[in-house]
């Protein structure tokens, strides 16, 4: 089996290789192992994170939440008016809109309980997201299924069990807005039988296209 | 335990926290033997004490859960019993002969994944040192088409409900990231199974609602042989 902390040295040893053969198929080899070498260093991150964050941390953590609520909310609201969606589509885009409304409320009231201050609204830009009902519903899987990935890898770090219920409860309807959308767009709902996790750091880098510039 | 294993464990213990190193290992290791080692990494060298820390809580009185074990090993039984019955229905189903072409293709895909979770489960019950609960004895109504659909929806909303209500009362923080990872892939299921019999894929709302053991073996009574 091979451990990451090894991947990497290896391939910066290629790499020498790959830089005198200019071969851009190693660079992208060599990118790709740089970025499991970060990774890797994610859980060592979220253990720290589990034992020290406490109900600061999971203001931090909700606020995260919250920005990704705010976009969904945006993206569906901005979808009814902006796109031209068949009656079926529409329905759906209306419901997943107001349950992502009721999460921001969800969260809001949360943060406050906390003593914390929720984050704003991002202002947005869904580019040509809603240009027809093909590229609604790929952003759709975008969005929801960013969603899931962003709360099974923020859950373990939650403080709060009572949180960690409501947070929970939110993924679960993510997970099924992404199977809904998903099976619209005629994609698998379940592309796999495990749900990917992502990081606050990839989560943020892949929502930066539709943050207003 | 020797260093190697530790070695390989924190391997894949970075593997399941991250889509993109678990891809590659699942590459690795040659697909789906690697989601079982994938929950195999979850077991800490302190998920023992865990286990057995929490026993008090766990054991109290009429607790449900007692009898598949104590604390994070009892709700991985329990978690265990239910995916054995999800991946023998869906077999079943399989076998009946109701279904053809793409809808069979998706009874076997979805099948696949419950079997997955089997056998995740399994290996990380044996990398806790823990007996995995045996297979239940079952079975399900095949009639016609309908009523198979049906009962997968029902099953996996009380899936999903279950995994929901166990969430919070998990202590290792790797299993926790490992039944999130499973439990909104039931989530998906079932939303997909809900579309496909023409009710609603979010019934409970905007939040989705729990279910403590009690509820859930009970809506799988029906398919024990007792």
């Amino acid at each position: 089996m091979t451990d990451n902390t090894k991947a990497a040295p290896e391939l910066e040893n290629v790499q020498f290789e790959a830089i005198d053969r200019s071969s851009f198929l190693m660079k992208g080899v060599l990118a790709a192992g740089a970025t499991y070498g970060a990774f890797a260093a994610g859980p060592m991150l979220r253990r720290a994170f589990a034992q020290d964050g406490g109900s600061e941390g999971d203001i931090e953590i909700l606020n995260f939440a919250l920005t990704l609520e705010y976009l969904e909310t945006a993206f569906y609201e901005a979808a009814v008016k902006e796109a031209d969606l068949s009656s079926e589509v529409a329905a759906l885009a209306k419901q997943f809109g107001e349950q992502e409304a009721e999460h921001v409320d969800g969260l809001t009231k949360a943060i406050e309980d906390l003593g914390g201050k929720p984050v704003e609204a991002p202002a947005v830009d869904f580019g040509d997201a809603f240009a027809s009902e093909d590229s609604f519903l790929q952003t759709g899987i975008t969005f929801e299924d960013l969603g899931v990935s962003a709360y099974n890898g923020a859950g373990p770090m939650i403080s709060s069990k009572e949180l960690l219920a409501t947070a929970g409860a939110i993924v679960q309807i993510e997970g099924r807005h992404a199977a809904a959308v998903r099976n619209a767009a005629g994609e698998p709902a379940a592309p796999d039988a495990f749900d990917p996790t992502m990081t606050v750091e990839e989560v943020t880098k892949a929502v930066q296209p539709f943050l207003a510039k | 335990m020797t260093v190697s294993k530790n070695l390989d464990r924190n391997a894949v213990a970075r593997a399941a926290t991250d889509p993109f190193s678990r891809r590659k290992f699942l590459v690795l290791t040659g697909g789906t033997g690697a989601a079982g080692a994938f929950l195999a990494a979850c077991g800490d060298d302190d998920a023992d004490s865990t286990a057995s820390s929490t026993t008090t809580e766990m054991t109290g009185g009429d607790d449900p859960l007692a009898m598949f074990g104590e604390g994070d090993v009892g709700i991985l039984n329990y978690a265990l019993t239910l995916e054995y019955l999800e991946a023998g229905f869906y077999a079943a189903v399989a076998d009946s002969g109701m279904f053809k072409g793409e809808e069979l293709k998706l009874i076997k895909t979805i099948g696949g994944h419950e079997q997955e979770h089997v056998d995740a489960l399994i290996a990380t019950l044996e990398d806790l040192g823990e007996e995995p609960a045996p297979e239940p004895e079952a079975k399900f109504p095949l009639d016609d088409p309908m009523t198979i659909l049906t009962t997968a929806a029902e099953v996996e909303n009380l899936g999903a409900a279950a995994y929901l209500g166990q969430a919070a009362a998990i202590e290792n923080p790797d299993i926790l990231a490992a039944a999130l990872s499973i439990h909104t892939v039931e989530a998906r299921h079932a939303a997909l199974l809900n579309t496909l019999i023409g009710e609603d894929p979010t019934p409970d709302g905007a939040f989705a609602v729990p279910a403590d053991p009690t509820e859930v073996l009970d809506g799988v009574q029906p398919f024990l042989v007792s």
